[in-house]
Parts: C-alpha cells; sequence; structure tokens
C-alpha cells in the first residue's frame, strides 16, 4: 500500500460498452464517501487527472481484442498490485466474443467497407486469458452493491464477500414465483451466479444469464429441461451464447446443440 | 512531451481525452501557421454487432444491442424494436408507446446529467474532473448525482436495471409497473424539476467561446411533442423523410483514420444530431416552462454554438422532468404489458433520439424470423465529421495558443458532442503536429 497516503485506484478499459464502469459513476451515495477512502489515480471516463502507477486497486473492464490490447493488459498488471475483473466482458470474453464461434475475415467485411484499415484479433478473450487475476466480479452489468463490496474489501485488505450460488437461491430468498416451474418460462437462472438478486424472474421472464456460470453449473441437465419446454437446439444454443458465450460450461453446452456444419465433412 | 520530426515538423502528445466513452485520438497537422488536416481518429476495438446479429432471432436484439452501450442501453433497445416490429407490420398501442417515453425519460435523465454535471461543466469550471470541482462546489456536485440517481430510479422503476434493462421485450415490457409505483417516484422527479431549473440557471453563466457553425441540424420530429422515442425525420434544409428512407439519404463510409463509421447527408457536407439539432428544430414543441427556461438561460430558437449545447441539454432536462410527471399523473393501471410481434418476412426501419442523436437500426428478417442483416448507426458516427470540422474552425481561430491551452480547447470541443465513443470508441491522445 502507498505509504501513509490513500490507496490509489484505477479503472481501465478495453473492448466493452462502459457500462461496468458506468455502475462505479452509478454509486451517487456512495461516490464522495469512496473518493475520501480511495486516491482516484487514473479513470478517464471521470477525470483528465492521471497519478502516475503503480495502484493498489486496478478495476478492469472489457476483453482483449486487438494486439494492442494483449500489450496493453500487461502493462496495466505490470502496474497494478491488485487486478480485479469487472463484468461479463472482462471475466468471459463478453458478447464480442460471439465472433470465437464464426469467421472474422466475414465478420469484418459485413460491417466495414474497408476491412484492412482495421486491426483485431479472431478471438475476444477474458482478461485472465492473458494476466494473472486476483478477482473477477460477474455480471452484465455488474451489481453495484457487490463492486462496493469488492472495493471496500481491497481497501480493508480481505477477500470479498460474493456469493457463488445460482441464481435460483436468490430467487428462493426474494420469495419469487419460479417462472420455468409455475409458467413453463426458459430460464438459466439454475446454472448462472446469483449476485442480480433474481431480477429477471421478479420481472416476469426468465434468466438469460447475464452474470454467467455459477460454480459448478449443471448445463446439460438444464437443456435438457429447455428441450423439453419446447425449445429446439437451435434455441438453447442461443440461449448458451450470449454475453457469456466463451465462458467454459456455456461455450461447451452451446457447441453440444450447434447443427453439424455440413461443409466440414471430410475436410 | 514533445519531439522534432526529421523533416522539421513538431509532433507533440498532450494528453488523454477524458470523460467521453470509448477510445479514441485526435490528430491536428499545422504547416506555416494554417491547419492543413484535423482527424478524430476512433480506435475502439471494433464490436462487430451487425455481424453477429444474422442468425439470431428476431426477438434478440433488445437484449443484444444494448450492450453496445451502457449510457443509452434504452436508446438501442427502443431503436432495435420500432424496426423490427416495423418488419413485422406491428405498431404498439399507445400506452406501451407511452410506458417506452417514460423508461427513455430515465435514460435521458440519467446520462444528460452524467454528462452536464460529471463530464462537461468540469470544462467550464477549469477542473480535471467531477470528483476535484467537488472541493469548491460541493452542493453543484451534489445537486449533479441527485438528478443522475432519479434517472437512474426511474429506469430501475420501470426497466428492472438502469444498465442494460432486463424489462424491454418486442412489443412492450415483460411487466408493467404499477400507478402505485409510479406515484412513489413523483417527489424524486418534483425535487428534479427543480433541480433542471437550476442546472439552467448555473450553465447559463458559464464562458462560451466565440463560434457559430453553419451545419445542417438532423433531428426525428413526431406529431406530437418533443422528439425522444417516435418520429419521422427532418432536416434544417427543409427536407423532410420518413424514417424508411433513411439510408436513401444518408450515406456511411468507411475512412482509413477510424474505426466508426461516418455518414453524410444526401452526398453534401457535415450534419449534426443531437441536442442542438433537436432544439432547433422542435423548439416549438417544448413545454412553456422549458421555453422559458430557455429564454432566462440566454437561448434564442435556433441555437448554432457547439459549446452551448450544454444550456441545451438543461433545458432538455427541464423538458424531460416536466414529461416524465407528466406520463405519471395520467397513467392507469390494467395496460397489458406487451402485444404479439409474430416473425414473418420483410425489411423493418427504427429511429428514436438517443440523448446524444439519432440512432438507426434497419433488419431484414426471413419468414421463420432468422435476422438475415442488420444496420446501425449511431449518433456519434453521424457527428464525427462535423466534430472534425469544428476542431478545424477552432484551431484556426485559436492557432497561437500554446499547445496545452488548444489541446484543452479541442477536448472541450469533443465533449460538446457528448460522443459516445464505445457507440461509434477512452484514450484520446492529442497529437499536433507544427511545421
Ligand atoms: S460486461 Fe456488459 S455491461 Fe459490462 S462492459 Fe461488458 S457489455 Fe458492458
Ligand atoms: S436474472 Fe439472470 S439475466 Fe436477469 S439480471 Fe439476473 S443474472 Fe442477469
Amino acid at each position: 500500500m502507498t505509504t501513509g497516503a490513500l490507496p490509489t485506484l484505477a479503472v481501465w478499459k478495453f473492448a466493452s460498452c462502459d457500462g461496468c464502469q458506468l455502475t462505479l459513476l452509478n454509486c451517487e451515495d456512495e461516490l464522495m464517501a469512496l473518493a475520501g477512502q480511495v486516491q482516484i489515480a487514473y479513470f478517464p471516463e471521470a477525470t483528465r487527472a492521471v497519478v502516475e502507477g503503480p495502484y493498489d486497486v486496478s478495476l478492469v473492464e472489457g476483453s482483449v481484442t486487438t494486439p494492442d490490447e494483449i500489450e496493453r493488459i500487461g502493462q496495466v498488471r505490470a502496474m497494478s498490485r491488485t487486478l480485479v475483473t469487472i463484468g461479463a466482458c472482462a471475466t468471459s470474453g463478453g458478447i464480442q466474443a460471439l465472433r470465437n464461434f464464426g469467421d472474422i475475415a466475414e465478420f469484418r467485411s459485413v460491417v466495414y467497407a474497408h476491412p484492412e484499415y482495421l486491426s483485431t484479433l479472431a478471438r475476444s478473450t477474458p482478461i485472465s486469458a492473458h494476466v494473472s487475476v486476483d478477482f473477477e466480479l460477474r455480471g452484465c452489468p455488474i451489481d453495484k452493491h457487490q463492486l462496493l463490496e469488492v472495493l471496500s474489501a481491497y481497501i480493508q485488505r480481505r477477500r470479498p464477500r460474493i456469493p457463488t450460488t445460482s441464481v435460483c437461491v436468490e430467487c428462493k430468498r426474494r420469495g419469487a414465483v419460479c417462472v420455468a416451474v409455475a409458467h413453463g418460462t426458459p430460464c438459466l437462472g439454475p446454472v448462472t451466479q446469483a449476485g442480480c438478486g433474481a431480477l429477471c424472474p421478479a420481472f416476469a421472464r426468465g434468466c438469460y444469464g447475464c452474470f454467467g456460470p455459477q460454480d459448478t453449473p449443471n448445463t446439460s441437465s438444464l437443456a435438457d429441461r429447455l428441450l423439453a419446454l419446447g425449445m429446439d437446439d437451435d434455441q438453447v444454443m442461443r440461449i448458451y451464447r450470449t454475453f457469456n458465450a466463451a465462458s467454459e460450461p456455456f461455450r461447451r453446452e452451446s457447441e453440444r446443440h450447434e447443427a453439424p456444419q455440413p461443409e466440414e465433412v471430410g475436410s | 512531451m514533445s519531439h522534432k520530426l526529421t523533416d522539421g515538423g513538431q509532433v507533440l502528445h498532450v494528453g488523454t481525452l477524458a470523460r467521453v466513452e470509448g477510445e479514441g485520438a485526435m490528430h491536428i497537422e499545422i504547416k506555416d501557421g494554417r491547419v492543413k488536416q484535423v482527424q478524430l481518429r476512433i480506435f475502439e476495438p471494433p464490436r462487430f454487432y451487425e455481424a453477429f446479429l444474422r442468425g439470431r432471432a428476431w426477438t434478440e436484439p433488445p437484449d443484444i444491442t444494448a450492450r453496445i452501450c451502457g449510457i443509452c442501453p434504452v436508446a438501442y433497445q427502443f431503436s432495435s424494436c420500432l424496426a423490427i416490429e416495423d418488419a413485422c407490420g406491428v405498431v404498439v398501442p399507445d400506452a406501451i408507446r407511452t410506458m417506452r417515453r417514460l423508461l427513455y425519460c430515465g435514460e435521458w435523465i440519467e446520462s444528460h446529467a452524467l454528462h452536464i454535471y460529471l463530464l462537461h461543466a468540469p470544462d467550464f469550471l477549469g477542473y480535471p474532473g467531477a470528483i476535484e470541482m467537488a472541493k469548491d462546489f460541493g452542493p453543484v456536485v451534489e445537486r449533479g448525482l441527485r438528478l443522475k440517481k432519479v434517472g437512474n430510479q426511474l429506469m430501475t422503476l420501470v426497466g428492472g436495471r438502469s444498465v442494460h434493462p432486463v424489462n424491454v421485450r418486442l412489443g412492450g415490457f415483460y411487466r408493467m409497473p404499477t400507478v402505485a409505483e409510479l406515484h412513489g417516484l413523483r417527489p424524486a422527479l418534483e425535487r428534479g424539476l427543480e433541480d433542471a431549473l437550476e442546472t439552467v440557471r448555473l450553465v447559463s453563466t458559464f464562458d462560451f467561446p466565440d463560434m457559430e457553425q453553419p451545419w445542417t441540424y438532423l433531428s426525428l420530429r413526431p406529431e406530437h411533442g418533443y422528439p425522444i422515442e417516435s418520429g419521422d425525420v427532418v432536416t434544417s434544409d427543409g427536407t423532410a423523410f420518413d424514417v424508411r428512407d433513411f439510408t436513401a439519404h444518408i450515406k456511411e463510409f468507411h475512412v482509413p483514420h477510424s474505426n466508426a463509421l461516418h455518414a453524410s447527408l444526401d452526398g453534401g457536407g457535415p450534419y449534426v444530431v443531437g441536442p442542438l439539432a433537436r432544439y432547433t428544430l422542435n423548439h416549438d414543441r417544448l413545454s412553456p416552462l422549458a421555453r422559458e427556461a430557455a429564454r432566462e438561460g440566454g437561448l434564442d430558437v435556433t441555437c448554432r454554438n457547439p459549446f452551448k449545447s450544454i444550456i441545451v441539454r438543461a433545458v432538455e432536462l427541464v423538458e424531460i422532468f416536466v414529461e416524465a410527471i407528466r406520463i405519471i399523473d395520467a397513467w392507469q393501471d390494467g395496460v397489458a404489458p406487451s402485444v404479439p410481434v409474430p416473425a414473418r418476412a420483410g425489411e423493418g426501419f427504427g429511429a428514436t433520439e438517443a440523448p446524444r442523436g439519432v440512432l438507426f437500426h434497419r433488419y431484414r428478417l426471413d419468414a421463420d424470423g432468422t435476422i438475415l442483416d442488420a444496420q446501425i448507426v449511431p449518433p456519434t458516427s453521424q457527428n464525427q465529421p462535423s466534430i472534425e470540422a469544428d476542431l478545424r474552425t477552432l484551431v484556426e481561430q485559436w492557432i497561437e495558443l500554446s499547445d496545452h491551452d488548444l489541446s484543452h480547447r479541442c477536448e472541450h470541443a469533443i465533449r460538446n458532442y457528448d460522443p459516445c465513443i464505445s457507440c461509434a470508441t477512452h484514450f484520446l491522445d492529442l497529437t499536433v503536429e507544427r511545421s
């Protein structure tokens, strides 16, 4: 820790939507108190002021998608005592990782008239694929209360208390009716990590997995249930393939439901 | 900080563009005291949304496209809903449209308050950011945070959460908020309206550089009311067209120095979307209170000084609070949360006013609802050429300033547009090349 002074906080961005950083600015009631407990040393979204590293805590948002970002994450790691990734992009590659299942050359040419102007990687990867990470905070976006818990934990030099159970546990806790049992609504709650407070079921919809896989998810048993509820394989593939598509359990399950590619036969 | 080039020119790396969303850099070349080139380089990594929407179901874009931008997810959700509903031949009932408008009010409040207080005011008051500004302007920053909070509360009530709301679906919502829940927010909204009026008073006292820009303005204009969640396209040149004809008038092009596509209107010069355009083209649609606030804030019925966009944003805050309170007071329980949107083959178009300007979506669907292709035109790409043009004007006008001051002024000018560089890209390195 920086001698005598407040611990320093840096916030970094890779390929992302800024939503997880915004969650920090959305702590309207806590922001000024937080600013008294840590020195916000680097946070371009909020201030031009830059305090030179190294930093006590770095929050990293976004996934690695360009050659330049591979280099930059190495520099961020070297400057950070503690590195915490925030959000689905940084912890699982994010929605950007949908490219991992397709042909990047085709993707470029669909969106851009001059794909040659772009420098991009064929795969979107989480921060942990490149450097060691001290803690991964889930969610797309992260939950504000969880973020504050993580920050105070690292300021107080303890491990954050973040549950690794499923959304189902939160549903039961808030007394929400199970949308899957009561209405036959497809729901990823059983395999998704808690953290949002079972938001979607409370709004009468199934969980779509934005917090990513829980600790030991039984993705295939849930997939069987989804098929029994009337989904076809293609839908099951897509439900596992959204904001955490590249997380190991979701990726494997989605691939089990992928239609065989005829042109690949014999190649 | 600076180093000589071998050809005698000079390159200066002058800082990082903070307080915008996304990554970009600015490059300015000055030769013999004249501006040779100005480039706003957006190198936010491409994220290929349009490519991976292909093959997804027609029901999925509201959740997926929300993730393009954490600051204005509702804009993405609603533009995609409108476009897909259009392709499927569905027009949602007025009551659902009204609830969409209310959720969108929450996003406008959150986004405008964030931009005015946390991102833009520090430029005028001479601070690196709002946290530093709070030391001398505590109550001002507190007011900004209070405003932002009520926007987030409104989004959370109607949308389930403020970043990437979960309650939006094609055809409407999963669950309608109740009158009782909505009325619970009324006191906070009334306080917000007072704070918004205070905001106009505050920002109109700022020092504004003298600058008038001739750009064509483009915004939506609905049948009634201020443009938010619907409308036809109108321009300050007097053209008006249906959203369906957007791509016939607006051409996107790809320049080597940016990962964001540029756009032009009917082959003409730069055009501007956002608060200045909306205000100028829809001044007659403002509520009496907002119009009065505009007048008190020193605005004419048109506004051509990009630096004054902060006053216009404050006036829009007033308008949006008036609107949100009006909607809440008129709301009645018993509205079905959504209407069915069955798939069919077709092409659909949709545009809404994101806080930073028109956001256009187009989708082509298969008979079973599979998305064949998608096109998304975010506001920042449309504004990119005019941002560059403003920078050129500014550099020409203040060429004698030191690189440090010049760069500061340029950053300020970029922030006038509240560019969402994530939408279109965070680090803006400014390079001035003088020779
Ligand atoms: S995890 Fe989701 S909310 Fe966070 S940056 Fe990525 S897309 Fe945005
Ligand atoms: S219920 Fe699932 S999809 Fe909904 S917010 Fe929670 S984790 Fe995300």
